[in-house]
């Protein structure tokens, strides 16, 4: 099928590029644009490894078209720390609370945890767990990756003020 | 997991949505968020030659109220957008089933029109909308407008009432009234969090009858049969009662009658069958438990 035309603005950068109508938003992030921090763990819509943000919300990125995302705006989480020196602060309240062993989940938890945060600057721990539900973690257990966000919510916040 | 090649349109108003539906219905699939296709897309379950998407139509996202006090919704307004709708949760057997469907990723994309033709025999908010007395708004190019009571559109797994040139645009719901209390109540499957059984409660005083009895009684079921249906024989056993606990048990050995049971590696017949009874009994009793 012939490719399609499209723009993202990813990570605040504008990208043009053209792709097969059937290519996966994670695909395009990944293989085209060549940002590999977005996972891609079950690729059924069901582990969270590769929750973007689009247009600001957490959306997962293998059960998304990238022409749906045609003209959206695209934040992964190369955008959290972007001179890779200092860490964005929820991703200092990762290392700080053990929030993650391998790691392969983190992406996915800091996009889902951001969106959270973005409508509730102060989640209680409910708020936490309803909003990881779609996110699968095999190896640190949630109750480290909850405390993270609590901390790193707490963080973003006297940053904020 | 790739899905197989398509041809893709995207519909920059409606009138081009329902030409592209003219042309290429047959072979086409409609996509909105996406959240129930694609994934069926990339197991090549679904092979559509055609995605038309419409998820630019911003004029079909959105709730208002119409003049007679009924709410209209956009078939594109998204779960997420349901639940931040004070007029939507105002209804509180929606604010039960909301937060339960997929998760805040699913619910940021996927959108209630697409729920509806979806049409899974287990999905939540059909049911919802039965219990409602939901009418939805279908338009084509050639035919217009026609207004199908939710009731008449669910036909059977995965399949609507909707023509092939149909696109679903309108949900419109009831005022909801002082005088009603409800509940959706569902035994979850753990990893999908589809219904194993999951019943939405309506009880109405239309009149206010002095022996407390509730005469307007509606009862929707879903996981169950072939598609979310009103449990007609448990609503005429419960209407005219107060409800008591008595009435309500009698009602709820109903909530199956004449239905083909369905059975599957989560639940043989006999446990969805006593289990459609368990949650059609906590809807009635968390219904009877909200003001009216």
């Amino acid at each position: 099928m012939d490719d399609v035309a499209i723009r993202l603005v990813v990570n605040g950068r504008a990208r043009e590029l053209a792709v097969e109508p059937r290519r996966l938003l994670v695909e395009t992030i990944r293989d085209d644009l060549g940002l590999t921090g977005t996972k891609v763990g079950c690729d059924t819509g069901q582990c969270g490894a590769c929750t973007v943000l689009l247009d600001g919300a957490a959306v997962k990125s293998c059960t998304v078209l990238a022409v749906q995302a045609d003209g959206a705006e695209v934040r992964t989480v190369e955008s959290l720390a972007p001179d890779r020196e200092t860490l964005h602060p929820l991703q200092g309240a990762f290392v700080e609370h053990h929030g993650l062993q391998c790691g392969y989940c983190t992406p996915g938890m800091l996009m889902a945890a951001l969106d959270l945060i973005a409508h509730d600057p102060d989640p209680d721990d409910d708020a936490i767990r309803a909003a990881i539900d779609g996110n699968l973690c095999r190896c640190t257990g949630y109750q480290p990756i909850i405390e993270s966000i609590r901390a790193g919510a707490a963080a973003m916040r006297e940053g904020a003020a | 997991m790739i899905p197989a090649p398509f041809a893709y349109s995207r519909a920059s108003s409606l009138d081009e949505a329902l030409d592209l539906l003219l042309r290429h219905g047959e072979e086409a699939r409609v996509v909105a968020g996406g959240q129930s296709l694609l994934p069926l897309m990339k197991l090549r379950l679904a092979r559509p030659e055609r995605l038309i998407d419409i998820g630019r139509l911003d004029a079909l996202r959105g709730i208002h109220r119409l003049a007679d006090g009924r709410l209209a919704i956009g078939a594109l307004t998204t779960y997420a957008e349901l639940l931040d709708s004070p007029a939507v949760m105002a209804y509180a057997l929606v604010t039960d089933a909301l937060p339960t469907i997929g998760d805040v990723q699913v619910r940021n994309r996927g959108t209630i029109g697409g729920a509806i033709v979806h049409a899974d025999p287990a999905s939540d908010l059909p049911a919802v909308l039965l219990a409602l007395d939901a009418e939805l708004v279908a338009r084509s190019a050639e035919r217009g407008e026609r207004v199908v009571p939710i009731g008449d559109a669910l036909l059977g797994p995965f399949t609507t009432a909707l023509e092939r040139d149909e696109l679903l645009v309108e949900i419109r719901l009831p005022q909801a009234s002082g005088a009603y209390g409800s509940a959706y109540r569902k035994l979850a499957q753990r990893a999908s969090g589809f219904a194993i059984a999951g019943v939405a409660a309506v009880l109405g005083r239309t009149d206010a009858p002095p022996d407390g009895a509730f005469d307007d009684v509606r009862l929707a079921v879903t996981g169950v049969g072939e598609q979310p249906y009103r449990a007609s024989a448990a609503e005429a056993a419960l209407a005219g009662t107060a409800c008591d606990a008595a009435a309500v048990a009698t009602a709820v050995a109903l909530v199956t009658d004449g239905i083909e049971v369905g059975a599957d590696i989560h639940a043989d017949r006999e446990y969805r069958a006593a289990m459609a009874a368990v949650m059609a009994t906590r809807a009635i009793e968390a219904a009877l438990e909200r003001p009216r």
